[in-house]
């Protein structure tokens, strides 16, 4: 074992610099020491660095999924698994990709939100607005800081909480995740506190939040309510290819969350996030998911429905294009009685793109009275893209009530005539019943990030007219 | 383009799946006249309405539809729109997650080709939604869906009455329709009507026609135009069908078109 940084200096690339100002890039693949030698970086306590060392063996412990997309090409030698933030600040605004600038160009987004977003720039011109938020939160006593900072400064609430929703015996990539995370957000609001705004993700400046393991921890106090936000529509652009996060929730008796985000990954990325809330006595969770780009996104936000009355909803879009697979869904498991629960699922398969809604309904014998009610429609563009629906419920309490629906429906040529007779152009009369189809998702959205995602959209269905 | 120009078909030949429907259709319709167009089923009517709006299974195999000195069958269906075609939809489609408002708004900065503001907008919309007697409800409803047949065709005639075409198509407009959504609907039109608007109405009946007082009545038969008069060919057709009129032109092969709209 190592125990100076001096020592290390041989196992990297780059090493140190100037303790003060380091650029720092590990090897390519994963190994004991880079575990190490991460949680040195960050300073952290002994007990988090074991448990980054025990998720370092169950990792290389677990099979690789069975089901699901192919992830057999994934090479995890071939990943850089910590990448020191100034590292990103020192990549050059040159090195982004012109398909992504241009996005960011027609989005509006700033320019200092640009660098942000594609990773070469930490600052953010909201500094101040930052800082009186977090005054504002301050004072009614809600913690909201990246996940490195909590585990300094909060170890007593983390070490609560840490892997208690998403064990690092979960899957694979969250045993990954324990190992490697960094950056991240950590939330934590008190008992009978509401947080009236949304809190961003951008409102923290931190540039660790663009890494590609991320660990996200939210802690939501009796009768507390807060929404969170991650992450924004513009697409994020990412040189490395795996991107594998934990999000673990826990919401409190008569609590509240939601929590929004939309991936627009660049198409090079392996999207496979492990989201999890668990929900006590008539608490509400709600996922609000939307994966429109990646290579391969698997997610499956669950709630756990642990104590009489708790509810949780999960509504979500996904939207597959040319060489994209979109396996999403979610997972709801009613513990308790009185518990209920909503999917509302819509995809959108066009130019050979794949999407498939995989969902876990279970009703466990003592969830007496449950409500489940799970919908989910595909709209599909041409005959060269795929849609698939898997449902799974495992139901063992006869006294429930179960709805499902699933839809399945073809752009028709009927409809866009209509709408082109109208005066809209083919791309404006495709975005038209994409829009539609997805309103009750958008709807769902702050009005900042519905306006985004309609002007996403329209960008997405240029040039998917031949 | 220039206006007042006619808008002129000229041996219309339209095909579907290779069938043909319409056998070779001469029209010339003004701006400022309304014409009106019978038929039995199976005649054409609605493959006429499709075909000037270039409906993609509606091929047409020979013939010209001229807009002035614009050639129609080379223009794009939103470009047809933009040059001041309306084809008013016998069968709507649904568009779920649209509100009507927002359909209209979008249709209207289309064909105007610019951004017309969100505030004057609200008011031109209020003023023919009064017109055409629809509660303010009816805008942030969803486009045809779940609409009743009378609302559907009310609708249509609002699209109309927003997007002031210079040429409108009404495709059976009034069918199904009782009394009073009759009215409104010859309301819609007549406000339009004018030296700068010029109507084509495909109907079944003559009930219609008394409240859009026609210019000229033509029947379309057999894929064709075979009778041409003012408004008493109408009143004619209503007392005795159109057995006389095929009688009259030797008519034999209409039984095998039935069937086809």
């Amino acid at each position: 074992m190592v125990s100076q940084p001096r020592d290390i200096v041989g196992e990297y690339k780059y090493g140190f610099r100037d303790p003060e100002n380091y650029v720092f890039k590990s090897d390519k693949g994963l190994t004991r020491e880079i575990v190490e030698s991460i949680s040195r970086f960050k300073n952290e306590p002994e007990w988090m660095r074991e448990i980054r060392l025990k998720a370092f063996e169950v990792f290389h412990a677990k099979p690789m999924p069975t089901w699901g997309v192919d992830l057999s090409a994934i090479d995890f030698q071939n990943i850089h698994y910590f990448v020191r933030a100034t590292d990103r600040q020192g990549r050059s605004w040159d090195e982004v990709p012109e398909e992504i600038k241009r996005t960011f160009d027609r989005l509006g987004i700033p320019e200092a939100e640009r660098k942000f977003l594609a990773g070469v720039s930490a600052q953010y011109e909201s500094e101040v607005v930052y800082h009186n938020i977090r005054k504002d939160l301050e004072a009614q006593g809600v913690l909201f800081c990246d996940m490195d900072t909590a585990v300094r400064e909060y170890p007593d609430i983390v070490k609560e909480y840490f892997g208690t929703v998403v064990p690092m015996t979960d899957n694979k990539f969250a045993a990954l995740n324990t190992a490697v995370w960094s950056g991240g957000s950590f939330i934590y609001v008190p008992p009978g506190v509401t947080v009236e705004i949304p809190l961003q993700a951008y409102f923290r400046i931190n540039t660790e939040n663009m890494g590609q393991f991320e660990r996200t921890l939210i802690i939501v106090d009796e009768g507390a309510n807060v929404h969170y936000v991650e992450g924004c529509t513009a697409p994020i652009y990412s040189t490395d290819s795996l991107h594998a996060a934990v999000v673990e929730i826990i919401v409190k008796k008569g609590g509240r969350c939601r929590y929004t985000t939309i991936q627009n990954w660049s198409t090079n990325v392996y999207n496979l996030v492990t989201k999890r809330a668990v929900a006590y006595d008539d608490a509400v969770m709600e996922w609000v998911d939307g994966n429109i780009g990646s290579k391969v996104t698997m997610k499956y936000p669950a709630i756990y429905l642990m104590g009489p009355g708790a509810r949780g909803d999960v509504i979500s879009i996904a939207v597959a294009s040319k060489g994209m697979i979109q396996d999403a869904g979610a997972k709801i498991y009613h513990f308790a009685p009185d518990t209920s629960s909503r999917i509302t699922s819509k995809s959108i398969s066009r130019d050979s793109g794949n999407t498939t809604y995989r969902g876990h309904i279970l009703v466990e014998p003592q969830a007496e009275r449950a409500k489940v009610k799970v919908e989910c429609d595909a709209l599909i563009f041409d005959d060269y893209s795929e849609s698939h629906t898997i449902p799974y419920m495992d139901i063992k309490n006869q006294n429930v009530a179960i709805e499902h629906e699933a839809t399945v429906s073809k752009v028709s040529e009927e409809q866009l005539f209509y709408l082109m007779s109208r005066g809209l152009s083919e791309e404006q009369a495709l975005t038209m019943i994409v829009m539609g189809f997805i309103e009750p998702f958008a709807k769902e959205l702050p009005m900042e990030y519905a306006v985004e995602l309609n002007r996403l959209i329209e960008m997405e269905m240029e040039g998917s007219v031949g | 383009m220039t206006t007042g120009a006619p808008l002129v078909v000229r041996n219309l030949h339209v095909s579907i799946d290779d069938k043909e429907i319409l056998k070779g259709l001469d029209l010339e319709v003004k701006p400022g006249e309304i014409h009106a167009i019978m038929g039995p089923n199976g005649a054409g009517k609605t493959t006429l309405g499709f075909a000037l709006m270039g409906h993609p299974r509606y091929e047409v195999t020979e013939g010209t539809v001229m807009l002035g000195d614009q050639n129609v069958l080379e223009m794009e269906v939103s470009d047809r729109a933009k040059a001041g075609l309306f084809l008013a939809f016998q069968y709507p489609f649904e568009i779920s997650g649209v509100t009507v408002a927002n359909f209209l708004r979008q249709a209207v900065n289309a064909v105007r080709g610019e951004e017309i503001s969100v505030w004057d907008f609200q008011e031109m919309l209020s003023e023919k939604m009064k017109l055409l007697e629809m509660d303010e409800s009816f805008a942030g409803r969803y486009l045809n869906e779940g609409f009743s047949g009378g609302e559907k065709k009310r609708n249509e005639m609002l699209q109309m009455a927003l997007l002031e075409p210079r040429f409108a198509i009404l495709d059976e407009t009034d069918s199904g329709l009782d009394i009073d959504a009759l009215k409104v609907v010859a309301k819609a039109v007549n406000s339009l009507r004018g030296p700068d608007f010029g109507a084509i109405v495909i109907t079944h009946y003559h009930r219609i026609l008394d409240h859009i007082k026609p210019d000229v009545v033509h029947v379309l038969m057999d894929g064709r135009i075979v009778k041409t008069g003012g408004p008493e060919l109408a009143l004619e057709i209503e007392k005795k069908g159109y057995d006389w009129i095929k009688a009259e032109l030797g008519i034999v092969d209409e039984a095998a078109e039935a069937g086809v709209k």
